[in-house]
């Protein structure tokens, strides 16, 4: 594993947002790292700074949001130092994204083929029939029939499915060192989303890049990934490979989320538990562990006191004060 | 394509009629008529004027008349221009009332268009809302205040420009102004608001995480889809502005199209008063045959049928 390169390093990373009510701590002291090649999941719930903490490695705050505090390291280049100039040349060449909604988020007065051949034009050398020539490969590649056909048409012509087929097509037109997918499924129906991820874990090893995977299925999670980070209100509850948290679960939240899917062998009549409670408003966070006026085992530090990480290993980390507590008995029993 | 510019055209001469029928019976509804003044002539004098036009027949009959001869293309002759068509009364004001308007047109995109597009960059900034103070004036202020206030700013106290005529390039300058205001904050305005919704669209997320640079985000990615409001208020803003403004054309003592719409009415010059009304309702038609082509061009979505 140590010999493998670092391609992202995350030190202690917090993003605002100054609306005209107050700051909005989006993304509260989050710190992860990657390696070359690896597929990380990022699950959370709306508003839980999944996306946000993932469009900063690509600069892509926009007002009123900003990097308060901490440091981006991606593949070599610290990100929250670049000038805007430095973070265009990145955008789309070393970094890729797949937005959730890929009926939105293709231009609907440009053809399929200039949107992909404008990825080539900013970032290569090549003359425009090479260009041409590309984007049908890169059409063909994500599996669309009749590229040439497609190359010349318009968005409203393709179904979602075909569309997020471009957007994946656009987005790996340079070869990324990594692509993130900000819930690029979800807006698809169950067997599109199957065959997108699929296509994604296809060509995640023909070009040999990482992805991030942004989503709240955690099924799509398990099938995909090696590590996993589950955030609430803007910080990493836990992080661990996926064995880790599916079956050495730490965190309460993450609990919770686990318990929440539904099960295919279940009763007819066993109900799904959910997680009771409304998630924080992150204009007056709490003092505390934020998870605390939700969670079944709350404590008295709890209210008061924000966890720190307990490591159980060099790559499974969780915030809850239960740990410690185990920690503690742990000792005394001994 | 083709077919659907035939089949507008169609529609066109359909309006053209309709229209020509309301206006030649509302014209005549109105009392008095192109003989009558302070001092009336004798009552066989004004016999032998209405029969010489043709005034002394029934309505109906004046108007399969009228009607006739404008399918050939014959607006008929003026009644207070002796001797002259009004077929040539237009095809000489037109020109001039055009190449002001052409050049107000070309002034209230160039600058309209651009100042809506910052204003909606900087939104809530110094920027945006001194854009939007004048383009506010702009609609708000009617068009001899802001005519007058360009005389004697540029006229009388500066002595930049002249006031009047278009003996030369000079003279095109402060009429064309003061009919491009309008128009110009107007669409500041359109522009301003279809680029901020533009701007919150996905699609333009897209084009900033393809990596391409603000200026080509906003000129080529956010512009095309901003534009098909401004493009929609093109159509009728050529027609009115080509055709020439009275007020305009007046302050600046400009031989255009504008002042005849005014003045046919004042004389009961009914031939003309059909002519500049049938004229302008044509250019007005024709212009949005012509905005409905360059929608389809910007938006392939848009299917002509």
């Amino acid at each position: 594993m140590n010999n493998k390169e670092l391609l992202l390093d995350i030190k202690n990373l917090s993003i605002s947002f100054f609306t005209p009510s107050g700051e909005v701590k989006a993304v509260n002291d989050v710190s992860y790292h990657m390696y070359d090649g690896e597929v990380l999941g990022i699950v959370g719930e709306s508003g839980s700074g999944k996306s946000v903490s993932s469009y900063s490695i690509m600069g892509l705050i926009s007002d009123p949001g900003k990097i308060v505090n901490g440091s981006i390291m991606f593949n070599n280049h610290q990100i929250d130092k670049m000038t805007e100039k430095e973070l265009q040349k990145i955008r789309g060449k070393e970094v890729s994204i797949i937005f959730q909604d890929p009926m939105s988020s293709l231009n609907p007065v440009f053809t399929i083929g200039h949107q992909i051949s404008e990825v080539l034009k900013l970032h290569t050398k090549l003359s425009n029939e090479e260009i041409k020539k590309r984007s049908i490969e890169l059409l063909e590649l994500v599996g669309m029939n009749e590229p040439v056909k497609r190359y010349s048409q318009y968005p409203h012509e393709f179904s979602g499915g075909m569309r997020q087929r471009a957007m994946i097509a656009m987005a790996l037109a340079c070869e990324p060192k990594m692509l993130i997918a900000d819930e690029a499924t979800t807006a698809l129906d169950v067997t599109i989303q199957a065959q997108i991820l699929e296509l994604m874990v296809e060509l995640k090893d023909k070009i040999g890049m990482s992805i991030i995977m942004i989503t709240h299925d955690l099924g799509v999670v398990a099938s995909m990934c090696e590590k996993l980070a589950v955030m609430y209100a803007g910080r990493i509850v836990e992080f661990g490979t996926v064995e880790d948290i599916f079956y050495n679960t730490k965190h309460q939240y993450t609990l919770g989320l686990l318990k929440s899917i539904p099960k295919i062998n279940a009763d007819e009549h066993e109900r799904l538990i959910p997680i009771e409670g409304t998630p924080v408003d992150l204009l007056y966070p709490p003092e505390g562990c934020p998870f605390a006026p939700r969670c079944e085992k709350t404590m008295k530090i709890c209210l008061t006191q924000m966890p720190g990480y307990t490591y159980l290993s060099d790559e499974h980390y969780s915030a809850c004060w239960l740990l410690d507590k185990e920690k503690f008995e742990g000792e005394k029993g001994e | 394509m083709f077919q659907y510019i035939i089949k507008r055209l169609g529609y066109t001469l359909l309006t053209i009629v309709i229209i020509s029928t309301i206006t030649f019976f509302l014209m005549n509804l109105v009392p008095g008529g192109p003989f009558l003044s302070e001092k009336s002539p004798s009552p066989a004098v004004l016999e032998a004027m209405n029969e010489k036009y043709g005034l002394d027949k029934p309505l109906g009959v004046q108007y399969k008349n009228y009607m006739l001869k404008l399918a050939q293309g014959d607006l008929g002759i003026s009644i207070k221009k002796k001797g002259r068509s009004v077929n040539d009364i237009i095809a000489e004001k037109f020109p001039v009332s055009a190449k002001v308007g052409g050049v107000a047109v070309g002034i209230a995109i160039f600058l309209g268009i651009p100042m809506g597009a910052v204003a909606a960059l900087n939104r809530g900034k110094f920027l945006d809302n001194g854009l939007m103070f004048i383009s506010t004036l702009g609609i708000a202020v009617p068009g001899f205040v802001v005519a007058t206030s360009l005389m004697i700013i540029f006229g009388v106290k500066l002595r930049l420009l002249p006031t009047f005529g278009l003996s030369s390039p000079l003279h095109y300058i402060l009429p064309a102004l003061t009919l491009a205001f309008y128009p110009m904050s107007y669409m500041a305005r359109l522009m301003r608001s279809s680029m901020l919704d533009v701007l919150g669209q996905d699609y333009i997320r897209t084009a900033r995480a393809k990596g391409v640079s603000e200026f080509t985000m906003l000129f080529k990615h956010a512009l095309r889809n901003a534009i098909l409001p401004i493009i929609t208020y093109l159509g009728p803003l050529l027609a009115y502005v080509l055709t020439g403004s009275f007020v305009v054309e007046k302050i600046f003592t400009i031989p255009g199209l504008g002042g005849e719409f005014i003045s046919s009415i004042t004389n009961r010059d009914y031939p003309l008063i059909m002519g500049t009304t049938i004229f302008l309702a044509a250019f007005l038609v024709l212009m949005n045959v012509l905005v409905d082509i360059m929608y389809k061009l910007v938006d392939p979505r848009i299917k002509l049928k």
